[in-house]
């Protein structure tokens, strides 16, 4: 019993290890964005709200929201209706070779990665005239994550009963309006999934928007956070911190909304 | 296979308006991502520049490409530091405390345990940026948290230990998917079962082997080939340290930019990224065929896949 309670009280001391090395890095982010002279060390902050004033002031810290705004959402919208359309066909009709498609559509989604991709796309952007667009950024982001968001919601429509539609179709429906006024609300937790999780991955991502975009004007916040220096190279932390703070609570805050309203479980490596 | 939904075709779309339906997302899918992996090969054989005469008119020259990079020792050294970083952040660091979080947290509720579920999983949430920031504020030289607790001023983690940064980096980062899968993983092993071993006198070690680790394999496969595969395509250490000092910290996602992009070699580069195809394309083949064997958890699984690691 006592060897019991030791081996307990020797795990605890482990967990609560782990959970100082997981917190200490976030200590930072939540003191210094309220520090008066916001130093590099975690302290306890001289308190101030100065900082976010100074975002303000940067040329470019918001605008680099707006744009993130704008090819997050413009990725999010693309990739939840064109795989949602993907999806409710592959789902109801078979389609010849569906099966090796989906298969393929799998197989694609992991081994493409941009890593193995950025110089065909940087040269593919260059060619279309995307290089500096937002468009350019929507529709290469998009590409890579819709054969993911088609598997998901597939799934999700498979788990969907057909009567209702059927029904439908009894009483004279045409398929688009049963997608509309049938499908799309039954499997609107897959769709809200499938937009939060595109929409966080665009707003997090890094290296598509860092090859595809010279021009300050149109970085994303990811993007501009790491610009954030003078002209000594020093790093400006007043306007990083308060900035990586700003930068994070949108993404927080959509995680926790999702998993409120539609009681999802952070599932592999869908953050949801 | 046939699923009563799946052939019904209950709203009467037709195979013509399916493929309608299909297209549109095929076609973006085609050109962003299948067109530009195919290209790669091409451009692997090419001496195409960013820039000069041979951006204007490049020429075909075979393997040279290949040739050149395996005789260049910054690529070799550049595959080298890829293996010892995933080995060391995904295989070791990331399956192992995700494993050890998995099986100590699993009989426990409470503030604790939802205090560690909590940071784990948004230090996987947070941007990549932001989260790059987040460590450098923590190994800086000279004002870092880390050597103000540990009373090693001026030591200069990134600079002396770039790769081991880099990897305490990623395990911090990426340790949440190992630990919620292995939590799911263990709900599958029966209590009774470890009970069972616990009174004929297996110690822990002993119950891991006999009793969880033949239930949970297939699971521990899946998790060591997706954080393997995530972990290889990593760019994010980048944002860390720049591949550098002297390329020391600098894995081959970080090499193929510094090569294509920032060099301007993209024939080179692309030689590079079609070798880093091919071994994503092996790690995913094994990853697809052990799913195969398991239908029932087809599901979440899937997802996984499809899902892949955090931005």
């Amino acid at each position: 019993m006592i060897r019991h309670t030791l081996g307990r009280l020797a795990t605890t001391v482990v967990i609560a290890a782990v959970l100082a090395l997981f917190a200490l890095p976030m200590l930072w982010l939540a003191s210094a964005p309220f520090d008066d002279t916001p130093a590099i060390t975690t302290s306890i902050p001289d308190f101030t709200l100065r900082n976010f004033a100074a975002i303000l002031d940067n040329p470019y810290a918001l605008g680099s929201i707006r744009n993130s705004l704008i090819q997050g959402g413009g990725a999010a919208a693309l990739v939840v209706v064109l795989a949602a359309l993907a999806a409710y066909a592959l789902s109801r009709v078979r389609v010849p070779g569906r099966d090796a498609l989906l298969y393929l559509l799998l197989l694609l989604s992991s081994v493409v990665t941009g890593t193995a991709a950025m110089v065909p796309i940087f040269e593919l952007a260059t060619r279309l005239g995307l290089i500096d667009t937002h468009l350019g950024v929507i529709l290469v982001v998009s590409g890579g994550l819709l054969p993911a968001a088609i598997f998901i919601l597939k799934d999700f429509m498979d788990d969907t009963p057909t009567s209702y539609e059927e029904s439908a179709r009894v009483f004279g429906a045409t398929p688009l309006q049963i997608l509309r006024h049938i499908v799309i609300p039954l499997v609107r937790p897959g769709l809200a999934t499938i937009a939060v999780w595109a929409l966080a991955s665009v707003w997090g991502g890094f290296l598509f928007q860092f090859i595809l975009l010279r021009d300050p004007e149109k970085a994303p916040g990811s993007v501009i956070l790491y610009t954030l220096y003078t002209e000594g190279g020093a790093p400006k932390l007043d306007l990083i911190s308060t900035f990586s703070l700003l930068y994070s609570l949108p993404v927080v805050a959509m995680y926790l909304f999702v998993s409120k309203r539609y009681g999802f479980r952070f599932h592999g490596g869908i953050k949801t | 296979m046939a699923r009563p939904t799946s052939a019904a075709d209950a709203a009467g779309l037709g195979t013509g308006r399916a493929i309608a339906f299909v297209l549109p997302a095929l076609t973006l899918i085609a050109v962003f991502l299948v067109f530009p992996a195919l290209w790669t090969i091409y451009l692997g054989l090419t001496d195409y520049r960013l820039t000069g005469t041979a951006a204007a008119d490049p020429r075909l020259v075979g393997t040279a490409n290949y040739t050149g990079a395996l005789t260049d020792p910054r690529f070799l050294s550049s595959l080298w530091l890829t293996v010892l970083y995933v080995g060391g952040s995904a295989v070791i660091g990331q399956a192992g405390l995700g494993f050890t979080l998995a099986w100590t947290l699993r009989t426990r509720t409470g503030p604790l345990r939802r205090a560690v579920e909590g940071v784990v999983l948004l230090s996987w949430i947070l941007p990549s940026t932001v989260v790059g920031f987040l460590w450098f504020a923590l190994l800086d030289r000279d004002d870092g948290t880390l050597n103000a607790l540990l009373h090693t001023p001026g030591l200069a983690w990134l600079l002396d230990h770039p790769l081991l940064s880099i990897i305490v980096f990623n395990v911090w980062r990426g340790t949440a998917f190992s630990m919620m899968l292995y939590s799911a993983a263990l709900e599958n092993v029966p209590p009774s079962h470890l009970e069972t071993a616990r009174l004929a006198g297996a110690n822990v070690p002993q119950q891991l082997r006999d009793v969880v680790l033949p239930a949970i394999r297939r699971h521990i496969l899946t998790n060591l080939l997706l954080i393997s595969l995530w972990t290889f395509n990593d760019f994010t250490p980048f944002v860390l340290t720049g591949g550098g000092p002297e390329g020391r910290s600098e894995i081959l996602p970080v090499y193929v930019y510094r090569v294509a992009l920032k060099d301007g070699q993209l024939g080179a580069g692309a030689a590079i990224s079609f070798l880093i195809l091919l071994i994503n394309l092996v790690l995913a083949l094994a990853y697809l065929r052990l799913l195969r064997g398991r239908r029932q958890r087809r599901r979440h699984q899937e997802i996984a896949a499809a899902g892949g690691p955090p931005a």
